[in-house]
């Protein structure tokens, strides 16, 4: 694996405006501004109705720097698959075809056209921002949303349904590359960007984004929310490459050491207020167990 | 670019600043960099720069020192927070709205 | 060359002539064989294109936005549910501008569930912004397909080829396949006005707001209503775009003339009867006995249904006592989809021909001629405005 990129390594050159609609504080902005540096000008996007719709501009300004394509909520990788073809078609090389996708659009209704794509082997870098709920249309539960969360439309109780392991479904079409990473970690989201850039075959990240409105937190603490997410070993930066998994960063660190309670976790966003003690309790012992599974297969060593 | 002629025909937006304005307007407090106690400037070397990395909309400079586009900081706080060496302090706006006027 | 052939195999034939270059395919019946002719040429090396296997239809007509917006020609079929399916898509490769030519093989929409010919499909998509032909033999078939790829370039307007599933799609005809060099002076490369390009970055069909606004130049750019507008225009336009189409493909291959309507014996009729697709030839037997009978009957086929061709409607019913609309697919709760059209049409002649209306052929019910003569026969008089149906059984 090459270096790391550093701050001052990470190019320099903004492929987003300012100015844009994004909320103040807003964890997909980090992610998007790195993101773009890690693609390059020579990429084509394919957006769906979500939060970066809304980020990228409305008609006719734009405040993204890259040619994209909107498309319908259900249809993101098969806008991906026929862009590649066309691209084939006229014989233009060298140009990445990239798709950015809330939760929402990724494993709810974008999940069909998506697991499509995979299985034709479409060479395409297909990104999932997870906010954990259908943001843009105003913080309602989603597939990826975790259990016991408040949203519009589990307002009371929380949603009752466990957070659907969207990097495993993918794992499962046996890609060459699977990885998650964090809007806290963005250097590191730069590093796997680029790193699918240069594989041939569909790339899928998933990436989990702090969101203050939705979340129910200051704006000032997206990327303290975010760190917490992976310090307290809720959510794990990793690569699967070719069916072999490996904790990366802040997560490989972590093992064998100890983690911050899960309880650090939940006290910063107002949308666990409905979780118990009991099931604070419940979750440390789920998240115990994982990475005392972690430590067992020693997955977090270096290949 | 120039106008294509299907200009009236198509949603087809064209890259520039501002869609949503100037976003600076949306600040209650406005972030200040204390050059005394700010990494990069007190050491005159290219170091730190969480400010740069960590800001959502890409206001911040990767500059000795750092400098804030106040057109367009939506005044979001995280630079603040992630400052390793507390240099960026949160000032109420309305103080420079008095002082512009 | 001269062949027989099936009429889903005729359109596989205009696909490839007209050298698309992204194809993508999702089965349903009776459009399979389509698509797999298609993917028999693709494979073969017969035909430079890129086969996309889908896994729905709305993924499909996905596809072909895309590919188009990148700039490559592209192509789909699909039948009833599927057509359904890609409903959104559909309403949005016109929204786009997107010179896409779909061929829709008729079938009847579940449920319940038929496989069988009738019209609701791509009736059901008439106010989508498309432009929709329909052909009522092979040749047209395979003439239209050719043609569509040329109107829909022209205009910036997404073409769907409607053909009867079974009666068409699976029968067996004599046509004329085109010459490919033939073709090919006809039908230039696509050369789209704007196609995605890193060089020239443009964010396609984002949210648009309901007023007019400045764009980075400070002109003032368009809401969605200006744009939905200029579609609107542009269709009514595309009516004098698919005239001199026609016109230049008659000169190249000495076949068409009728690019609105294809009139039958109206000059001097009586009676009119009004049909889309195959079932205005099957009329055609119809007015001839009838004729035998001392009638003055007549048969005028719709060849584009959208945009409305109301100026060569009128021109074909106007002087009629009565005009007799048979159709396949109906808007329910009031009456025939093409008959609301061609009264509307109709409403500003002074006199003006009364209207009948015949739902007939629902998930494929056989329409016999001795029903169409029967019913043709009686109708000449105006017996009231709603719809009335044809060989109900029970």
């Amino acid at each position: 694996m090459s270096a790391k990129t550093t701050i001052l390594t990470v190019p320099e050159e903004e492929l987003v405006h300012p100015g844009h609609r994004a909320c103040s504080g807003c964890g997909l902005s980090i992610l998007y501004r790195f993101g773009l540096k890690a693609l390059g000008r020579d990429t084509i996007l394919i957006v769906p109705p979500s939060c970066l719709t809304v980020l990228q501009g409305l008609y006719p300004i734009a405040a993204t720097q890259l040619p994209c394509l909107n498309v319908t909520f259900a249809s993101t990788a098969a806008a991906a698959t026929g862009t590649i073809a066309a691209l084939k078609a006229q014989g233009k090389e060298g140009i990445t075809v990239a798709a950015w996708a809330g939760d929402g659009g990724t494993s709810d209704i974008g999940i069909q056209a998506l697991s499509g794509a995979c299985e034709r082997g479409d060479n395409f870098i297909f990104i999932c921002y997870d906010n954990e709920a259908y943001m843009n249309t105003g913080v309602q539960r989603s597939g990826t949303t975790p259990r016991g969360v408040i949203t519009t439309t589990t307002p009371i109780h929380g949603k009752r349904q466990e957070k659907k392991d969207m990097p495993a479904i993918m794992a499962a079409h046996h890609l060459a590359y699977v990885a998650t990473g964090s809007a806290a970690y963005p250097l590191d989201v730069y590093d796997k960007i680029k790193k699918a850039t240069g594989i041939t075959g569909p790339k899928y990240l998933h990436l989990h984004t702090p969101c203050p409105p939705g979340w129910g937190y200051d704006t000032r603490y997206t990327v303290k929310v975010g760190r917490l997410a992976v310090e307290t070993g809720l959510f794990d930066l990793y690569e699967i490459e070719h069916d072999v998994f490996r904790l990366t960063g802040a997560s490989k660190k972590l093992v064998g050491k100890e983690r911050k309670p899960v309880a650090a976790y939940f006290e910063t966003q107002t949308r666990f207020r409905a979780l118990t003690r009991a099931r604070i309790a419940e979750i440390q012992q789920e998240v115990d167990a994982k990475w005392a599974g972690y430590e067992t297969e020693k997955k977090g060593t270096p290949a | 670019m120039s106008r294509l002629p299907f200009a009236r025909r198509k949603s087809h937006s064209e890259p520039g600043p501002g869609d949503a304005g100037k976003t600076g307007s949306w600040r209650v407090l406005r972030p200040l960099i204390d050059v005394q106690l700010c990494i990069p400037a007190k050491t005159k070397k290219m170091a730190c720069f969480n400010c740069w990395l960590y800001c959502p909309d890409g206001v911040v400079t990767r500059t000795i020192p750092p400098t804030i586009d106040y057109d367009y900081c939506k005044g979001c706080e995280i630079c603040a927070e992630e400052c390793p060496a507390g240099a960026i302090r949160m000032v109420e706006e309305t103080e420079f709205v008095k002082r512009e006027q | 060359m001269h062949c027989i052939e099936s009429g889903n195999v005729a359109a596989a034939y205009g696909v490839k002539l007209a050298r698309v270059q992204v194809i993508a395919a999702y089965p349903i019946t009776p459009q399979t064989p389509l698509t797999e002719k298609l993917s028999e040429f693709v494979d073969a090396g017969e035909m430079e294109a890129e086969y996309i296997p889908v896994e729905s239809e709305h993924s499909a007509l996905a596809v072909c936005i895309a590919a188009t917006s990148a700039g490559a020609r592209s192509f789909t079929a699909t039948s009833a549910n599927g057509l359904l399916y890609m409903s959104e898509q559909v309403h949005w490769a016109a929204g786009a501008r997107l010179p896409i030519v779909m061929c829709v093989v008729n079938r009847g929409i579940g449920a319940p569930w038929t496989i069988w010919n009738d019209h609701q499909d791509s009736i059901s998509q008439r106010d989508a912004g498309w432009i929709q032909l329909y052909a009522c033999d092979h040749q047209q078939i395979i003439d239209t397909v050719i043609q569509a790829f040329y109107l829909a370039e022209t205009v910036s307007i997404p073409v769907m080829v409607c053909y009867d599933g079974y009666l068409l799609s699976h029968t067996y005809m004599p046509f004329e396949v085109p010459e490919a060099e033939a073709v090919d002076r006809f039908l230039p490369p696509f050369k789209p006005a704007y196609a995605l390009d890193p060089r020239q970055p443009a964010n396609l069909n984002t949210v648009t707001l309901p007023d007019v606004r400045p764009d980075i130049r400070g002109d003032l750019a368009p809401g969605y209503t200006e744009i939905r507008h200029n579609l609107h225009f542009d269709l009514r336009q595309a009516l004098g775009t698919v005239a001199e189409i026609d016109a230049q493909f008659k000169e190249a291959f000495g076949r068409g003339g009728s690019p609105h309507v294809e009139s039958y014996c109206c000059d001097d009729a009586d009676y009119i009867a009004v049909a889309l697709g195959s079932l205005a030839y099957q009329l055609r037997d119809v007015a001839d006995m009838l004729r035998e009978e001392g009638m003055r009957a007549g048969v005028c086929g719709i060849r584009i249904y959208r945009p409305f061709p109301d100026e060569a409607v009128v021109e074909a019913l106007a002087r009629a006592k009565g005009v007799i609309v048979f159709e396949k697919a109906l808007s329910y709760g009031n009456e025939g989809a093409l008959c609301g059209d061609i009264k509307a049409a109709l409403y500003g002649c002074d006199p003006r021909p009364f209207v009948r209306n015949y739902i007939v052929g629902l998930g494929g019910r056989e329409i016999r001629t001795a029903d169409l003569l029967a019913a043709l026969r009686t109708a000449t008089n105006n017996r009231g405005a709603t719809c009335e149906w044809l060989g109900l059984k029970l």
